[in-house]
């Protein structure tokens, strides 16, 4: 073999080991952090197992959110109007998130059925629903039009938010 | 009437951008000179009339013309003046005009400083430009017209502006985003241009650099920006999520820095040049990427805009016809892009090398993180995301890597270095980084961690072998001084950028490491302490803004007995909305921020916030500054126009192209 091609075949190795080691790590990393998507129908009929993390994504249930006034704890349903799931979350709910909303959760369920969230998600534009909770609805067969006439109203006069008392 | 004027203004861009993208590029093919000299009126034309779409856009928003669909989307009449100008940006048309715009303005800065390039270059350059520019009016124009009318009933005041955009940050943010994003562009016109004509030589790489810099300098300072808007606007005390719409800008960036270093390499040593433009290829495909990612609408955020379907396809199709048209092109020509030399298996090419490598396969594992869940979806139909663990562990390693090469490469020689010399040169400096590294954080902290020894370390090696390197470079003059004047500017460049990656380094390492936050819940007069702070509530009152009203909570911070100061965290209401948005406080030192978001208010007039303390948040986007300033320092040496002029002199005396070997071998700063 020529020194050139010698060396070219080198390289070739080189950063074909290089490739593969690459490739290797990040197959490895996906695998230990996908998190899979169900729904409350999915959940409710225990298609996850007890323990595992997963994110879960619906509507709040009107009325459901519990509020406990001395700590950080909060409680509340996610449905897609056919199953409900009981979600418990410790900290701050972000901005836009509101019963009749949709809403994303990360965490586990726990042995007693219900969904210990570690990050709650809701959207950043309130006109624009998630993708995840529109999966969830379809799913089980609520048209994207209930959901839309229930949060959006008319165009531009969207939330149900009162004002705070002057 | 006005609006109009402004639709019309883009058809008239329209149409000269397809002649842009057409006879100029004929021309240099056909060697007819007054075809190649239509391309820099042309490139006038489509700026000047791109220009007077956007003003007059801006204009729109400023008189509250609500007949037009996007102001009446984007604004209302009591949006801030500075808001109403800038929400031209606001939404998915108008801040596609921006980036035609901005990518226009590239094209004209390009047809002012090529005077030294040859013409047919430069017909072909802003010829691909020209290309690219139609294909994007044409997408507005049929898909997203930003002068779209309410016909027959306008309404009598806007929506909003996304209540999260009305802030600094997003007056500065995306232009900045846009301009990196479609510099580019330019490089890969560039590319195109000499695969088209088949010359692809030391010349071209000289020519291609400053634009290259100039465009990863401005997409550095876009991205960083970013990264600290989110920080102080989103509230959720990290400065980057690892999100779809945030990674295509740092896919491209990460192939922008394997571009400029492979630039270098081509230009020196006249190797690595099928891999400089494809590097080109993939940056630019990079910044294609994410428009598309954030204008089809496949995913919900901040940067998404809803839209249509057709939208997606459209863009799709100027993807894969830009991207599958220049590497077909890039298959046929690739046979003339032949290594002008060699080098040996331990050189400064080979560093170069593998830093090309690592940051390609950063880029690449960050590109599948991103495409894996979408394409997952299309396949199968289920949902799925990947957490930010996933990124972390694969671009920990890489960085790590990456760092440690960096440390070796600008010391090293060109076609050959001696591993001896290498040891002598670098294992004092290897010895003196750990011990800084390991004493360092000891006297500071009292108590030993991995990751600030590791950071330290790193931070150090980077930083002490690039003096040596100043110490050897300089060695040979009668005064130091003498001898620092006599390096390059784009030397300093060099040396500045790599500086900053020291920086964002200890930046990163420590934030990640050593941040600590606590949610808690306060009643007015009561406290709570985290880590060496006190942060004491001591009332809640009502404040009301231009649009919005708000809630604002004072809190005063101690630090043992001393006070630290004072920050007003904010719960605002907009009104035109009812949209609910937090706005932080934050007290930024150099080495740490405080940082409080405000919840909402609980039973027994307790308020719920969470606190963060951040050290060392600062140095990552003064890293980013660092690297942004050596990269426009190195774009902007004279040793470019110097040489430019040389070559003209050289054309003007009649010998046809310049000796490029000996062009190259001549600019070596460093024998």
């Amino acid at each position: 073999m020529k020194p050139h091609r010698r060396k070219k075949l080198g390289m070739i190795i080189f950063m074909t080991l290089g490739l593969s080691l690459a490739v290797g790590l990040i197959a490895f990393a996906m695998r230990q952090n996908i998190n899979m998507f169900y729904t409350p129908t999915q959940v409710a009929a225990g298609e996850v197992e007890i323990g595992k993390q997963f994110r879960i994504g619906g509507m709040v249930k009107a009325g459901s959110v519990r509020d406990d006034p001395d700590s950080l704890k909060v409680s509340f349903i996610t449905t897609d109007f056919v199953s409900d799931v009981p979600i418990r979350y410790e900290g701050i709910l972000p901005d836009l998130f509101r019963e009749g909303q949709g809403l994303v959760a990360e965490g586990k369920m726990d042995s007693a059925g219900v969904f210990q969230a570690s990050r709650v998600l809701a959207k950043h534009d309130e006109n624009y629903m998630s993708q995840e909770v529109k999966a969830a609805l379809d799913a089980a067969g609520v048209s994207t039009e209930t959901y839309n006439g229930q949060v959006n109203g008319v165009l531009g006069s969207a939330l149900p938010l009162p004002l705070p008392e002057t | 009437m006005i609006p109009e004027l402004g639709q019309f203004s883009l058809i008239l861009a329209f149409c000269l951008s397809i002649i842009l993208g057409t006879l100029p590029i004929i021309g240099a093919s056909r060697n007819n000179l007054l075809w190649m000299s239509l391309a820099r009126p042309l490139t006038a034309g489509v700026f000047v009339f791109l220009a007077i779409g956007i003003s007059i856009l801006a204009y729109a928003f400023y008189v509250d013309d609500f007949s037009v669909q996007f102001v009446a989307q984007h604004s209302n009449t009591t949006l801030p003046l500075r808001y109403k100008l800038t929400a031209v940006w606001g939404g998915h048309e108008g801040s596609f005009l921006l980036w035609t715009f901005m990518m226009s303005g590239w094209m004209f800065a390009v047809a002012i400083f090529s005077k030294s390039m040859p013409l047919d270059f430069v017909a072909r350059v802003l010829g691909v430009l020209g290309i690219l520019t139609a294909a994007y009016i044409l997408f507005m124009l049929a898909t997203s017209n930003p002068f779209t009318r309410i016909v027959p009933l306008p309404p009598v005041d806007g929506v909003e502006l996304n209540t999260a955009l009305q802030d600094f940050g997003f007056i500065i943010h995306p232009p900045t985003l846009y301009m990196g994003y479609v510099g580019f562009s330019v490089v890969f016109a560039f590319a195109i241009a000499a695969l088209l004509s088949g010359k692809l030589d030391a010349a071209w790489a000289r020519w291609s650099r400053p634009w290259a810099n100039a465009a990863w300098a401005i997409l550095t300072i876009g991205i960083a920006l970013g990264s600290w808007w989110a920080y102080y606007e989103l509230g959720w005390g990290g400065w980057w999520a690892w999100d779809p719409v945030e990674n295509p800008p740092l896919i491209t960036w990460l192939f922008g820095t394997a571009l400029i270093h492979s630039l270098a390499v081509t230009e020196k040593r006249g190797v690595f040049k099928s891999w400089t433009i494809l590097l080109a290829i993939l940056a630019f495909s990079g910044s294609l990427f994410g428009t598309f990612i954030t204008r089809s609408g496949l995913l919900t955020s901040v940067h998404a805009f809803a839209s249509d379907p057709t939208r997606g396809f459209f863009i799709l199709a100027i993807l894969g016809v830009a991207i599958g048209g220049s590497l077909l092109l890039f298959a046929f020509r690739a046979p003339l892009m032949k290594s002008e030399f060699g080098f040996e298996a331990v050189s400064r090419e080979i560093f170069i090398l593998i830093n090309n490598v690592i940051l390609v396969v950063a880029a690449a594992s960050v590109f599948l993180g991103t495409v894996f869940p979408m394409v997952y979806q299309a396949i199968t139909d289920d949902l799925l995301s990947i957490g930010p663990p996933y990124f972390n562990i694969v671009f920990l390693p890489l960085m790590v890597l990456l760092v440690l090469a960096l440390g070796v490469g600008p010391i090293s020689r060109w076609k050959k270095t001696s591993t001896t010399y290498l040891f002598q040169q670098l294992g004092k400096v290897a010895l003196a980084s750990i011990a800084i590294g390991v004493v360092l954080p000891l006297i500071i902290t009292l108590e030993f961690s991995l990751i600030a020894t590791a950071a330290v370390t790193l931070a150090a090696w980077l930083t002490l072998s690039m003096l040596k390197d100043l110490a050897n470079k300089t060695a040979n003059k009668s005064t130091r001084m003498l001898g620092l004047k006599a390096l390059s500017l784009s030397y300093y460049g060099m040396q500045t950028a790599h500086f900053g990656v020291a920086v964002m380094l200890i930046g990163i390492a420590l934030t990640s490491g050593f941040s600590t936050e606590k949610s808690v819940l306060l009643a007015p007069g009561e406290s709570i302490d985290l880590g060496e702070y006190v942060f004491q509530l001591n009332g809640v009152t009502r404040v009301t803004g231009p649009n919005y009203i708000a809630q604002e909570a004072e809190i005063s911070v101690a630090k043992g007995d001393r006070n630290v100061g004072l920050l007003f965290p904010q719960s605002r209401v907009y009104l035109a909305s009812r949209t609910p948005s937090t706005e932080m406080a934050i007290d930024a030192g150099f080495f740490r921020d405080l940082f409080v978001t405000l919840g909402e208010e609980k039973g027994n007039s307790a308020w719920s916030m969470t606190i963060y303390v951040k050290p060392f948040i600062r140095w990552i986007w003064l890293g980013a500054i660092f690297m942004a300033l050596g990269g426009l320092i190195a774009a902007g040496d004279k040793r470019y126009r110097r040489l430019r002029r040389r070559q003209l002199e050289q054309l003007q005396e009649g010998s046809a192209q310049p000796t490029v070997h000996n062009a190259g071998a001549g600019l070596q700063v460093n024998p």
